[in-house]
């Protein structure tokens, strides 16, 4: 359960972080553009282990000296916290990168045809622009949350109790740690392979206007 | 940061890089040996072959990285076959462990690459060089590989510096990689950050490094389709 949860918080999160980088990587102002960039940037060059571990520990530390600065009483940050946060840190900038090309997807005159027929900048990116997007950017979305799932195992190490851990302590007790482990490896099979089929069916159902 | 202090223990670093880039340098050599054949035997007629390298593939596509490590070092040592038998001296130690996990893992997502990559060439390159009467093996070693390569150039850069990353989970079966210097280096010092940022620091500059040289390695092997298009 916690496996998932942590998936799909990342997910929310990176969503959020997604967009938010894909609009500012696509931003007429260079500065933005360059705090985009940086940001896929450093998502790519770092492991995600690393990354989990520096939220994990260096957070705690950074939160820790701004508190006593501040004179509030302590703050702990949880492993699921810092679960969450760094997956959805990471992915963020994976969908910043298909968010972006998903845009950039969308033909010009679209645009200029909705501003022509007087649509306001709301309504176009609710009409036009974002049923569009989810159709361009399904393919590396599915992509992304494959690898979000699996990424979602390193979390084990920070102490968070989810399937990998918990199979681990277990099987160690029971002095069978193949079976499992081979256990959660069907776990993980099942989860990939169940949202591999429900994407592709997404796929179908958003290109069904589509000609080929 | 307190850079004096990592400066001081360059040689924990450097003997972490120094595994890291073997872990990787090796189990991409032995995993591509692995993915070639198995790439083939994933589009053969025949079913029995067809299927287990399948599956092979499926398995460790759609597992996490660290649960296959830990099913090789945790999970094996369970029969006692494996502790009384002749690989045990491999298996006992974590490096090996990995370095296995690692192979297999990196293995299967190259020859999901190369599957791919057989699958587009062009029927006409295997027309004409069955036309002008190379033998089945000849026009694959000549005509079909080197092209099924130039493809699979950019989605194999991607792979290496995705293993690249993936090697850190070596320092959780207490392998010294790169994050396992780092790690140790706080222990050592009390430190936080610098010991994580350096080890961060370290794998930026590889995956820029592999960045460069596969964008490098693209322009050479498509410099005859320049001006084309």
């Amino acid at each position: 359960m916690v496996t998932l949860q942590i998936a799909l918080g990342g997910l929310g999160l990176a969503i959020l972080l997604g967009g938010l980088g894909a609009r500012v990587s696509l931003s007429r102002f260079a500065l933005m553009r360059g705090v985009g960039r940086s940001y896929v940037f450093l998502v790519r060059g770092v492991p995600d282990l690393v990354m989990m571990l520096l939220v994990y520990f260096g957070g705690q530390r950074l939160i820790n000296s701004l508190s006593s600065q501040m004179g509030w009483e302590r703050i702990e940050v949880s492993p699921f916290a810092a679960g969450i946060f760094t997956i959805g840190f990471i992915f963020g900038g994976y969908l910043t990168e298909t968010f972006r090309g998903a845009f950039r997807a969308i033909a010009k005159g679209q645009l200029e045809a909705a501003a022509a027929i007087g649509l306001g900048r709301m309504r176009t990116l609710l009409r036009i622009i974002s049923p569009q997007l989810m159709r361009h950017a399904l393919p590396g979305f599915s992509n992304v949350w494959q690898v979000l799932m699996k990424s979602t195992a390193i979390v084990s190490v920070i102490g968070l109790q989810d399937i990998v851990y918990v199979a681990n302590i277990a099987g160690k007790s029971n002095r069978e740690p193949f079976l499992f482990l081979l256990g959660v490896i069907v776990f993980y099979l099942a989860l990939t392979s169940l949202s591999g089929f429900v994407l592709n069916h997404f796929e179908r159902r958003l290109n069904v206007g589509e000609r080929r | 940061m307190n850079w004096a202090l990592i400066f001081e223990s360059r040689n924990l670093f450097v003997e972490g890089l120094w595994t890291t880039l073997q872990l990787a340098a090796i189990s991409l050599a032995l995993g591509f040996l692995v993915a070639v054949p198995c790439a083939l035997a994933m589009q053969s007629q025949k079913r029995t072959v067809r299927l287990p390298a399948r599956f092979y593939v499926y398995v460790f596509r759609g597992t996490p990285l660290i649960v296959q490590v830990y099913l090789i070092y945790f999970g094996l040592p369970q029969f006692d076959w494996i502790r009384t038998g002749p690989l045990w001296s491999f298996l006992r130690d974590p490096y090996w462990c990995a370095l296995l996990a690692f192979t297999l893992n990196t293995g299967a997502y190259t020859a999901e690459i190369l599957r791919g990559a057989f699958a587009t060439t062009p029927s006409g390159e295997v027309e004409a060089a069955t036309a002008i009467g190379m033998s089945r093996f000849k026009a694959f070693s000549r005509i079909v590989f080197p092209s099924a390569i130039r493809r699979a150039l950019p989605q194999y850069g991607n792979e290496i510096i995705f293993l690249l990353h993936g090697t850190v989970v070596a320092s959780v079966i207490t392998v010294t990689d790169i994050l396992g210097a780092g790690r140790t280096f706080n222990a050592r010092y009390y430190t936080v950050y610098e010991g994580l940022i350096s080890a961060a620091l370290l794998y930026m500059v590889l995956t820029i490094l592999i960045s460069l040289v596969f964008m490098a390695l693209e322009r050479r092997f498509t410099r005859h389709l320049k001006g084309v298009e």
